[in-house]
């Protein structure tokens, strides 16, 4: 997988937990996976279509989304499934949305859907030729895993205007 | 917690925000920092549609308007309130920050931008410039928040 695509969601993701926590985090574990994912708390994913496809799996468990969901909100919030919802959706379009604003920048254009959220008990299947990253962020408020699997569909659009076109 | 002086209108009374996510906790956040600038929030909305009702009931004096959002999306519900109040102040908020979508929102009517996660201070400056050309607004920061008025 293509470093160049991973790593703006990786910026963004510790910016938006730094900005969002109040707190430093810190990359703990980093590893590739062929595997279809299994969540470890409630995942939402989010797909991306256009010059780069695939989809970003934010997850994290109950106890982290209720401690995030208390942060965001700068006061205690009473623990409930909507509450654990909405704190991992909100989570999620901040680090998408920062890391699209990143890649955008870089010339690379595509559409984000909006998060669908998982908690059921089965995996999360990537695609045939696709190998995730899965990133484990330390936080305070507990661990926040990342799941990217990402890939070059079309040649970009500034690449697709320099190759002549053939009559 | 940082201190910042309270905006005001020029009526020494609190700017009234109508604040627009489909997210609680964006909300909430917001409102949150519009408590710490010394305003006073006159209605929430969770979709566009909502917004540009709550728009024409409470008449606010500054919108904070997120883009992505069901029913309808914040840059199409910021053409419809411009297009029926000229003098709209709106602030865009969102998570998505390219070049495009903020151009977009500006060609619509929107004063400014700023992106999630949002920086009180960041938010505080957007608030003061776009507040900076109301008729009804002060220039300067006159007290600071939470004592002016009681």
């Amino acid at each position: 997988m293509r470093m160049e695509l991973i790593q703006p969601f990786i910026s963004a993701a510790d910016a938006v937990f730094a900005e969002s926590l109040q707190a430093p985090t810190k990359i703990q574990d980093l590893s590739m996976d062929e595997n279809t994912y299994r969540r470890k708390g409630v995942a939402a994913l989010i797909a991306i279509k256009g010059d780069i496809e695939g989809r970003v799996i934010l997850d994290l468990s109950h106890e982290v989304a209720m401690k995030v969901a208390s942060q965001l909100a700068g006061m205690e919030v009473e623990a409930s499934e909507q509450v654990v919802k909405e704190t991992v959706c909100e989570l999620a379009n901040m680090v998408i949305g920062n890391s699209v604003t990143l890649l955008n920048d870089q010339g690379f254009h595509f559409k984000v859907f909006p998060p669908e959220i998982h908690m059921d008990e089965t995996g999360l299947a990537g695609s045939a030729d696709t190998e995730a990253m899965v990133i484990c962020l330390e936080t305070p408020c507990g661990e926040i895993y990342l799941n990217i699997a990402m890939h070059y569909l079309h040649r970009r659009r500034s690449e697709r205007s320099a190759v002549p076109a053939l009559d | 917690m940082k201190q910042f002086a309270a905006l005001l209108r020029k009526d020494n009374q609190p700017v009234r925000y109508l604040v627009v996510d489909d997210s609680v906790f964006a909300r909430k956040n917001l409102i949150k920092m519009i408590e710490m600038f010394g305003g006073e929030v006159a209605g929430e909305a969770g979709d566009g549609l909502t917004a540009i009702a709550e728009f024409n009931r409470i008449k606010p004096d500054i919108v904070l308007m997120d883009i992505t959002m069901p029913q309808m999306e914040g840059i199409e519900a910021v053409e419809r309130i411009v297009r029926q109040h000229g003098d709209a102040r709106i602030v865009m908020v969102s998570s998505v920050g390219y070049q495009e979508n903020i151009l977009a929102a500006l060609q619509k009517g929107a004063k400014h931008f700023v992106q999630k996660p949002v920086k009180p201070e960041v938010l505080y400056e957007i608030l003061r410039y776009v507040l900076s050309d109301d008729p009804n607004a002060v220039n300067a920061p006159v007290a600071l928040a939470g004592e002016h008025h009681s």
